[in-house]
């Protein structure tokens, strides 16, 4: 079986990280599964932690008051999932649902942070691999928003 | 060029605003020989006539079938239309899926919305001769679950041959288990080279200038790049000037564009 360092550090999340944050990466990670079905956070949460999802898929979810939820997003193998530990105030923007059985790492977001602010150095780090993660969610709500497949021509 | 009059040989109701028809000619002879991603001019009598690409024969069917997704008055009238009824059909027309030069590639075909239906027989096509190409993958995207169109045949499609499928809606209520998010997201999904692959890609024009940004980070040069190009038409050979785009005309030079070839008219306002 393979160590949680080297999934780690074979993960694009990762690459080219000085190996002491990665020692100290692999410190806070542990392996983590979900039935399908079951919830890995509810909208509004503290957000503690962050996912690299090993196989599976998760649906984001919104719940609109009086509603059925809508789906907006799936990550799945090899995606990150969760920001929001990073970014004040620190809640959990969606209600993330594993729909099939998922294998993940989980990364304890409120250790990192600490770590973060000790060391800028870790922080810029981890915020310039995090950005484009939240900039392509980003960049996907508002193809979502364009309606892409509205009309034809 | 006058339309040859064609008898619906059958309906089939594909989701809730898209029906395909079946159309064979009335005089008895064989159906017209086309190329994957030609298109006919369809007449509705006494309503108009439009152009709809071709998304079939299935193999081993001999009729020739269009998808058709009501939007206004003509595709509403063909809607209207029973088994048996007959319209008028002009075509094939237009240029084609570049299936020959693309042997011993890698392929990707990306499809929005109804755009699966004129990528429907490129796709026969290669799987007829699997083993000419490398790695293929079939990206889908649409608005919701229920536009999605030829399902079942997504299913026969996924996993055989190695054939890579990947379907994605904007949005699903909490009984969809599939992926969810733009069509562009299933990109990074699928394995492909980007220097050896061709990539073919029919939808909205605002999904297709997003797939090539997309193809052309990982690397795929813009002459492996064809997309197709819709505007509205009347003479379907080259004639009228009704569907000039830049130097061009799509129904005799499009609808399938090489991408550098119309790049410098691709997403502009104007145009
Ligand atoms: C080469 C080519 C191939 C095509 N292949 C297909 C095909 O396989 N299947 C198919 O369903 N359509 C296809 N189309 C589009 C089809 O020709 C149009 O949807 C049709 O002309 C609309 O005619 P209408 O009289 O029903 O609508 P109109 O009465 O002309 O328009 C009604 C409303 O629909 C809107 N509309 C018009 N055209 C489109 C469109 N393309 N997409 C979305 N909204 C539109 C108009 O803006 C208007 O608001 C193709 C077009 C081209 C140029």
């Amino acid at each position: 079986m393979k160590s949680l360092e080297s999934i780690l550090a074979a993960h694009p999340f990762f690459e080219n990280l000085d190996p002491q944050y990665m020692a100290l990466m692999t410190g806070c990670a542990s392996n983590v599964r979900f039935e399908a079905g079951q919830f890995i956070h509810r909208q509004g949460e503290e957000a503690n932690s962050f996912y690299i999802i090993r196989q599976g898929k998760v649906a984001l979810e919104v719940c609109p008051p009086e509603k059925e939820p809508i789906t907006v997003q799936t990550v799945s193998d090899g995606e990150i999932l969760g920001w929001a530990w990073m970014v004040p105030p620190y809640h959990w923007q969606f209600d993330a649902q594993a729909i099939e059985l998922t294998r993940a790492i989980v990364l304890d977001g409120r250790c990192l942070r600490t770590k973060c602010s000790e060391d800028h150095a870790l922080g810029y780090e981890l915020l310039s691999r995090l950005l484009p993660i939240i900039g392509q969610g980003m960049e996907a709500t508002r193809m979502q928003l364009l309606d892409l497949y509205g009309t034809r021509g | 060029m006058t339309p040859v009059p064609h008898t619906i040989k059958k309906i089939i109701r594909e989701t809730h605003d898209t029906f395909t028809l079946d159309l064979t000619p009335k005089d008895g002879s064989e159906p017209i020989s086309f190329l994957p991603g030609q298109f006919n001019m369809l007449y509705a009598f006494g309503v108009g006539e439009i152009p709809i690409s071709i998304s079939g024969p299935a193999p081993g069917t001999r009729g020739m079938l269009h998808t058709i997704r009501e939007v206004g008055t003509v595709t509403q009238a063909l809607h209207k239309l029973k088994k048996g009824a007959t319209v008028g059909l002009r075509g094939p027309f237009g240029s084609s899926w570049p299936i020959e030069t693309s042997k011993g590639s890698d392929i990707v075909i990306l499809a929005g919305g109804i755009g699966l239906a004129p990528l429907r027989p490129a796709i026969y096509n290669l799987l007829e001769q699997r083993d000419q190409f490398g790695n293929i993958a079939l990206l889908y995207g649409t608005r919701e679950p229920k536009d999605l169109l030829f399902t079942k045949e997504f299913e026969k499609w996924r996993g055989k041959l190695g054939v890579q499928t990947k379907i994605t809606v904007d949005k699903a209520g909490s009984d969809w288990r599939g992926n969810v998010g733009v069509v562009t997201t299933s990109i990074p999904r699928v394995s492909f080279d980007p220097p050896h692959t061709i990539v073919m890609i029919c939808g909205p024009e605002i999904m297709m200038r997003y797939s090539v940004i997309e193809m052309k980070r990982l690397g795929v040069s813009e002459d492996r790049i064809y997309i197709t190009m819709e505007r509205n038409m009347k003479c379907a050979v080259g004639f009228c000037g009704h569907c000039q785009f830049g130097p061009s005309f799509i129904c005799k030079d499009g609808p399938v564009f090489r991408y550098d070839r119309i790049k410098h008219f691709f997403g502009i306002r104007e145009i």
